[in-house]
């Protein structure tokens, strides 16, 4: 919750707004983010075994785009990420057992997706806020690790 | 030695013949002061570096970005060598700039995010991505080695 509120007002709205209008295409930001992970960063892939991820399978954009989607859900009011992530911290700690260095990992390349989809107008102030938001989201994700 | 597939150095040579230092390179260095503040730290006597506007529109930063974007030059040059190439670069970072090798690494990310904004997603691919970012990560690498 602390990281959260390191977003400034305007910040919480840009992230909120940016998402909003990147929810239709959910699966295809979310499913080129994930392709770039897994290309740059091979060890991504172990915790994929059981899943077809090569590039335009439907295993690779249903997975995208339930990141994405849940992403979204949480700039719909940040202030409240623990409670809207309450499920998923579970499901990571406890079955899923990613290691948090992963996240960073992902955010970097959900930046890349958004600033090829973007453009200019990913600006160096959405840039810094969305880094910090998809920061917060990890750490809020990885919190009921230990 | 770092071993490049063709498709790799094919990747980044046609990344590089399309990248214009004057213009990735202040965009990349006002984005590494934007979204990481604390590396103002090495900048003290740049001037305003208050807000991101003031940032975006320093001198000082643009003249530096695009001095920090040419030395790649040298990679992109010595692709064989690139640890060898960057030694004296990476001693006069330690010695006499004291900068926190951590922040080369930020720096490629930022250069990253700029290269993507600029070439979009068909040229940009995942692909370009990878062997972009290898040839960064060992370029950081090379910076970081005479450190001691």
């Amino acid at each position: 919750m602390t990281l959260a509120t390191m977003l400034s007002k305007e910040e919480k709205r840009l992230i909120k707004e940016i998402w909003e209008r990147l929810t239709p295409v959910a699966e295809d930001i979310g499913s080129d983010a994930l392709l770039r992970m897994f290309n740059s960063y091979p060890g991504t892939k172990t915790y994929f075994s059981h899943l077809d991820i090569s590039p335009g399978s439907s295993h690779l954009h249903s997975h995208g785009k339930k990141i994405v989607l849940a992403i979204a859900e949480g700039a719909k009011d940040i202030s409240q990420l623990t409670v809207t992530l309450a499920p998923l911290q579970t499901l990571h700690a406890y079955q899923l057992r990613i290691d948090p260095t992963n996240f960073k990992l992902l955010s970097h390349c959900m930046l890349v997706s958004l600033a090829c989809y973007l453009g200019e107008e990913f600006t160096p102030v959405a840039h810094a806020a969305m880094d910090k938001y998809l920061s917060a989201f990890a750490a809020v994700l990885a919190e009921k690790y230990r | 030695m770092v071993e490049w597939t063709d498709a790799e150095r094919t990747a980044i040579t046609t990344l590089w013949s399309n990248i214009d230092v004057g213009e990735i390179g202040p965009q990349a260095l006002t984005r590494l002061l934007v979204v990481f503040p604390w590396t103002q730290r090495y900048f003290g006597t740049f001037g305003d570096l208050s807000t991101p506007a003031a940032i975006a529109g320093n001198p000082k930063v643009a003249a530096h970005g695009k001095v920090v974007m040419g030395g790649l030059e040298t990679a992109v040059k010595n692709m064989d060598n690139i640890k060898n190439a960057y030694a004296k670069l990476s001693v006069m970072h330690s010695e006499k700039l004291h900068v926190d090798p951590d922040n080369f690494r930020l720096l490629a990310e930022c250069i990253s995010v700029v290269v993507a904004a600029k070439f979009g997603p068909s040229v940009f691919t995942a692909g370009f991505q990878e062997a972009w970012q290898k040839f960064l990560a060992v370029v950081v690498s090379a910076l970081g080695r005479q450190y001691h």
